[in-house]
């Protein structure tokens, strides 16, 4: 199925731990892209809760069949919807999750595999983690979930890219950081762009990347939402640290020519890796 | 080049929208904060002033009869070139009403109670003013505990936390401070003809270069001595970082409970805000 549709990047500024305010921003941007006759909108990972949620976590999550998620669901009767949250499972593990909504129902859910713990981030004491990476069929697209750090392991993106995706789907709570002079602008910036050049050149496949803004505690977010190309080249951005919109066109000429002239899908040899991971066995566990 | 060169611009944008973002979530669009005639209280007021606007700026000198009158010379000039609101409250009273009460010969005593009579000030005209305190501790003195708990140290939002002494030199030009305030020997000025560097034993420069590796970069005591550094001078300063922890951190509370403030009971600031 030819992919041609808008994807709205909605770069917000979500409140921590305040769902019903966080709400009332998703309503407001899920219209305004309604109004400009967007196919999708995307937020940024745990959009409805807020990121550094501690002994919030299990406060303010939310079950699939919320009130919360149940308003979003029914507004995607006009336009597909991705939004991050605390997910409360059925199992009562709390985790970190983004939902892709479709006329009027939960079409795919993505819990957050590489949750990420070190340094600034707690997130494996407050979260359990996602097992799974699947691609899945919207009426847009063929497209993949990632969260945040689940997107520097490559073997996510490279799951999606065997996977044929037409586009990834980034959504992430990235801190602002790095002031120096090594380039121009935020460190933080920067290294999340070449990854998703890189990942868009070597898996051939659009990358839509929505970070948060705001600040929590002092910790900042650094926004920086774009959309990227097969070819590794920016389509579109959401430039400095304030609350933004984007929008992004995608298609599959652009990932049809990309392909023929450089077919790597096809030549890649996912077999041999599987055969080196068999052969590898229990040194591929965790040590 | 530095290693520790900022991006002055790109760094105001951050701190302002910093300052602006926080208070805003607890309803405050006004700051207060002591303005020594110092680049440290300087740099934070012109932030402040960008973030708040300068009318909603208060900045307040508060120097004891013993202070250096340049300090207050060069903090006017800072007044005037960022059109901020000042005051003037000499703790001159306040603080020798104690020390007629306690006689405190030793100096770092008489520092610390200073200090603190600027804090009580502070934190009284922040009700006034109706704004919050802003501090002016940078990285440098923090990591080192070069300063006064409950006094100095004291703040509500802390622009300039994460920023080296080098790169508030940096931050300071770009803001176009005076350059008598910029240019002169830092000081606490708690006492006559002190400089921070003599009493520290060292010079800021120094004591930049080897934070920067040691916390920022993470290196080793080994890789500090492959890189140069005296052993004594990696000892002097790892010392200093580790025991003025006490003063980065609220006070200590000895749990008996299930759940503990500060142990197990984990919410930041912004909680709902």
């Amino acid at each position: 199925m030819p992919m041609d549709c808008r994807v709205v990047l909605a770069q917000v500024e979500p409140t921590l731990g305040n769902v019903a305010l966080n709400l009332e921003t998703h309503v407001r941007e899920i219209r305004a892209a309604i109004d400009e006759q967007a196919d999708i909108v995307v937020f940024p990972e745990l959009s409805l809760t807020g990121y550094f949620l501690k002994d919030q976590t299990s406060e303010v999550a939310l079950a699939l069949d919320s009130a919360e998620l149940e308003q979003i669901a029914d507004l995607s009767r006009r336009i597909s919807i991705v939004v991050g949250f605390a997910e409360r499972g059925r199992d009562g593990r709390v985790y970190n999750a983004v939902a892709w909504f479709e006329d009027g129902e939960l079409l795919e859910l993505h819990r957050k595999v590489h949750l990420v713990h070190y340094g600034m981030f707690d997130e494996g004491r407050d979260f359990a983690p996602g097992e799974r990476f699947r691609a899945f069929e919207s009426k847009h697209g063929r497209f993949g979930l990632l969260i945040c750090e689940d997107m520097w392991h490559v073997g996510s993106s490279w799951l999606h890219f065997l996977s044929n995706v037409d586009a990834l789907i980034v959504a992430s709570a990235g801190p602002a950081r790095g002031v120096t002079e090594d380039e121009t602008g935020l460190r933080s910036t920067h290294v999340w762009n070449k990854i998703h050049d890189t990942l868009a050149l070597l898996y051939q496949t659009w990358i839509v990347y929505v970070n948060r803004v705001g600040s929590e505690d002092g910790i900042l977010f650094g926004g920086g939402s774009r959309c990227v190309d097969p070819h590794g080249r920016e389509t579109a951005a959401i430039a400095g640290l304030e609350p933004g919109r984007a929008t992004a066109h995608l298609s599959s000429d652009v990932l049809r020519r990309a392909r023929v002239a450089t077919p790597l899908r096809r030549d890649e040899k996912p077999w041999i890796i599987a055969r080196e991971l068999a052969r590898l066995g229990s040194g591929a566990q965790p040590q | 080049m530095n290693r520790l060169d900022i991006q002055p611009q790109l760094v105001e944008d951050i701190l302002v929208r910093f300052l602006r973002v926080e208070a805003g979530k607890f309803g405050f669009t006004r700051a207060v904060l002591g303005l020594s005639g110092g680049i440290d209280s300087a740099v934070s007021c012109a932030l402040a002033a960008r973030a708040f606007g300068a009318k909603n700026v208060l900045a307040v000198m508060m120097p004891y009869k013993t202070s250096n009158p340049d300090s207050e010379g060069d903090a006017r000039q800072v007044v005037a070139k960022l059109g901020c609101e000042s005051r003037k409250v000499d703790i001159s009273k306040l603080a020798d009403g104690y020390f007629d009460t306690v006689d405190v010969a030793d100096k770092i005593r008489r520092g610390n109670v200073m200090a603190r009579a600027r804090m009580i000030v502070l934190y009284d005209l922040s009700v006034e003013w109706r704004g919050l305190v802003i501090g002016t501790s940078n990285k440098t003195e923090i990591l080192l505990g070069y300063s006064t708990q409950f006094g100095d140290a004291a703040s509500a939002l802390n622009p300039l936390g994460d920023l080296y002494k080098h790169q508030i030199y940096q931050l300071a030009r770009h803001l176009e401070l005076p350059s008598s305030v910029v240019d002169k020997a830092p000081s606490a000025d708690l006492f006559q003809g002190q400089t921070d560097e003599a009493e520290l034993g060292f010079t800021y420069a120094e004591a930049d270069r080897i934070l920067e590796l040691m916390v920022d970069q993470r290196y080793s005591v080994d890789d500090l001595l492959a890189a140069g550094f005296a052993q004594d001078f990696v000892a002097k300063i790892g010392r200093r970082i580790a025991l003025n922890q006490y003063k980065r951190l609220p006070p200590v509370i000895a749990k008996l409970s299930e759940r503990t403030v500060n142990h197990d009971f984990r919410y930041l600031r912004s909680w709902g805000h």
